[in-house]
């Protein structure tokens, strides 16, 4: 007997629909994937979910409000919304260049939270 | 309305495609390129698409739209491209007059040798999709929800309905999700997902938001401000199933029913238009109807991928950089690309058969309607079939393309229309 579960890849754009069969020995194969990122989202989806997040965080001096940042690797999904809350008390001064790591380490997950533009600081 | 300033090549737009276009321009040797846009800053509406997604085509890289756009911009620095900001463009003629107006010159006339349009696009309103019921506060499109909350830091309510399962609602359902709003349901009219099936799965999925296919929204309720939406089921043929209606309370709802190419001023200056892009009809240079009038990116056609949008304002920037240097013959003989259905519509409209002696030809396509199995895309010259793709499915909300080789040169050369057709692949 096997068994498979249907999943659809969110690695890029394409969004292929994998498929993953179980054996008897539980030993899974993927197939569907166009490429090796699939079978690789595949298994972390099934053991360790995670996903991008991108959000923005008050900044003080610059042009907009709001400053756009992101994860720099991909946070674990059972933890998102105690990220968001955190960066709700996050403010951040102006200037700020792309790709500066404005908080290290966050909530101990070893991702960081990095600009995703640069933002003067204006008077 | 005095001065004349005289530049080479005018971009009007400074998303993606406009920037594309000017830097592309300039490393093909123009001297002054001006870039023209009304917003404050140069980046276009990727400024406001925070989530990650954008340039992996282009950089092997996962980025967030604002970063996407910054490497543009700080590239138009590096070249010392010109930016005219804060500045909307009123008029633009078919010998490149362009009238522009802002707070510091007033109105003012520039004049080029040739001009790159990179307007973009913008939302369907409930205007245009005629949603009957009151009209209280709490109706906006989900762009506008977006730019709100990811660029001024404000929540436009705080439990929503959205109807449209294109892209851009579906990343506002998963937006406002996570700011704490509460997201009851997102209603499509069609039997499919209008958006990327990554979108359904990230976006809905994962907050668990429940997608309604077959559905639409019949009435708005609420005096002053939205207090509830009637939801109800349609047949095949689109027909509201009065029976079915469901009243949802929701204080906001946001239409995410699809974009349109933003093409008043091209209109105005007379190019020939395709009905069903809603953008100029073009060449595989960018060229419209009106020689050395180029256009770039979702001003075309709506891409679903900003990398390709770069790509074409590349070659845009490019030819309008030969336009001027002269090394250009408007009378250079085209040929037609045709679609068979399901196709719906391919961009170009036409293509320069003696330019595939320099580059391979992309052709973008979209489809009418889901085929849910393998089906192969072919080209065929007037004599054979040429080339074809095959697609495990093909979807409305997922463009197809398929590229000409510069190695079919003779075969393309020979012939008086290439043509395309989609089928199912035993
Ligand atoms: C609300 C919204 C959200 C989107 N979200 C996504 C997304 O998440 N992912 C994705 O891949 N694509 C998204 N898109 C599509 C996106 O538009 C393209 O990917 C890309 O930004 C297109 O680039 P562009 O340069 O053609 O247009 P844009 O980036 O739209 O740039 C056009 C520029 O032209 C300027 N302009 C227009 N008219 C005038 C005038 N008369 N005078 C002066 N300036 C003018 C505008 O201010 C703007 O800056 C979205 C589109 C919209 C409308
Ligand atoms: S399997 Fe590869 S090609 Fe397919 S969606 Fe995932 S990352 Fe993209």
């Amino acid at each position: 007997m096997t068994n498979s579960q249907n999943l659809i890849c969110v690695t890029c754009p394409r969004g292929c629909s994998l498929t993953i069969s179980y054996d008897d020995q539980d030993q899974i194969t993927i197939t569907g994937n166009q490429c090796k990122r699939g079978a690789a989202y595949a298994k972390a989806e099934l053991s360790d979910p995670r996903r991008m997040i991108a959000s923005t965080v008050r900044i003080r001096g610059g042009i907009h409000k709001m400053l756009p940042i992101s994860t720099n690797a991909p946070f674990p999904k059972g933890k998102i919304m105690n990220l968001m809350a955190f960066l709700k008390s996050v403010e951040i001064s102006a200037p700020v260049k792309m790709g500066d790591i404005l908080i290290e380490n966050v909530l101990n997950t070893g991702i960081a939270m990095v600009a995703s533009r640069n933002m003067e600081k204006i008077d | 309305m005095l001065t004349v300033h005289a530049y080479d090549v005018i971009v009007i737009g400074s998303g993606p495609a406009g920037l594309a276009a000017a830097v592309s321009a300039k490393k093909n040797g123009v001297n002054s390129v001006l870039v023209i846009d009304r917003d404050v800053e140069p980046g276009g509406i990727l400024l406001q698409c925070v989530h990650s997604g954008f340039g992996l085509e282009t950089f092997g890289e996962d980025l967030p739209g604002p970063s996407y756009a910054q490497r543009y911009i700080l590239e138009a620095e590096s070249q010392k491209i010109n930016l005219l900001m804060d500045t909307m463009v009123l008029d633009i003629t078919s010998d490149f007059v362009v009238t522009v107006s802002n707070e510091t010159i007033g109105v003012q006339r520039l004049q080029a040798k040739a001009i790159v349009l990179a307007m973009g696009c913008r939302e369907r309103s409930r205007a245009q999709i005629r949603i009957p019921g009151t009209r209280p506060a709490g109706v906006y499109t989900a762009g506008t929800a977006q730019r709100w909350v990811n660029v001024e830091g404000l929540m436009p309510g705080k439990n929503f309905v959205i109807l449209g399962s294109g892209d851009i609602g579906m990343i506002m359902a998963r937006r406002l999700s996570l700011e704490g709003a509460r997201v009851n349901r997102v209603v499509e009219i069609m039997p499919y997902l209008n958006g990327l099936s990554r979108n359904y799965v990230q976006c809905l999925q994962d907050y668990d938001i429940p997608l309604f296919l077959n559905h639409t929204i019949n009435k708005i309720l609420g005096k002053k401000r939205v207090e509830a939406v009637e939801v109800v089921r349609v047949d095949q043929n689109r027909k509201v199933q009065p029976e079915t209606a469901e009243i949802i309370p929701c204080d906001t709802l946001l239409l995410s029913v699809g974009l349109i190419p933003e093409n008043e001023l091209t209109r105005k200056i007379g190019v020939s238009m395709d009905p069903i892009t809603g953008g100029a009809i073009v060449d595989n240079c960018f060229e419209t109807s009106i020689p050395g009038i180029f256009v770039a990116g979702n001003v075309v056609h709506v891409y679903d991928l900003v990398d390709y949008v770069s790509q074409d304002g590349t070659t845009a920037g490019k030819y309008a950089a030969s336009f001027i240097q002269c090394n250009w013959n408007s009378n250079r003989r085209k040929i037609p690309v045709i679609v068979e259905e399901p196709l719906r519509y391919v961009v170009p409209q036409k293509i320069c058969p003696d330019t595939l002696r320099e580059s391979a030809i992309r052709l973008l396509m979209r489809v009418s309607y889901p085929m849910e199995y393998p089906v192969q895309v072919s080209l065929f010259t007037d004599q054979k079939e040429i080339l074809n793709k095959t697609y495990p499915y093909v979807r409305p909300g997922e463009m197809v393309s398929i590229q000409i080789p510069k190695s079919a040169y003779d075969l393309i050369m020979a012939s008086q229309e290439v043509r395309l057709k989609v089928l199912r692949k035993e």
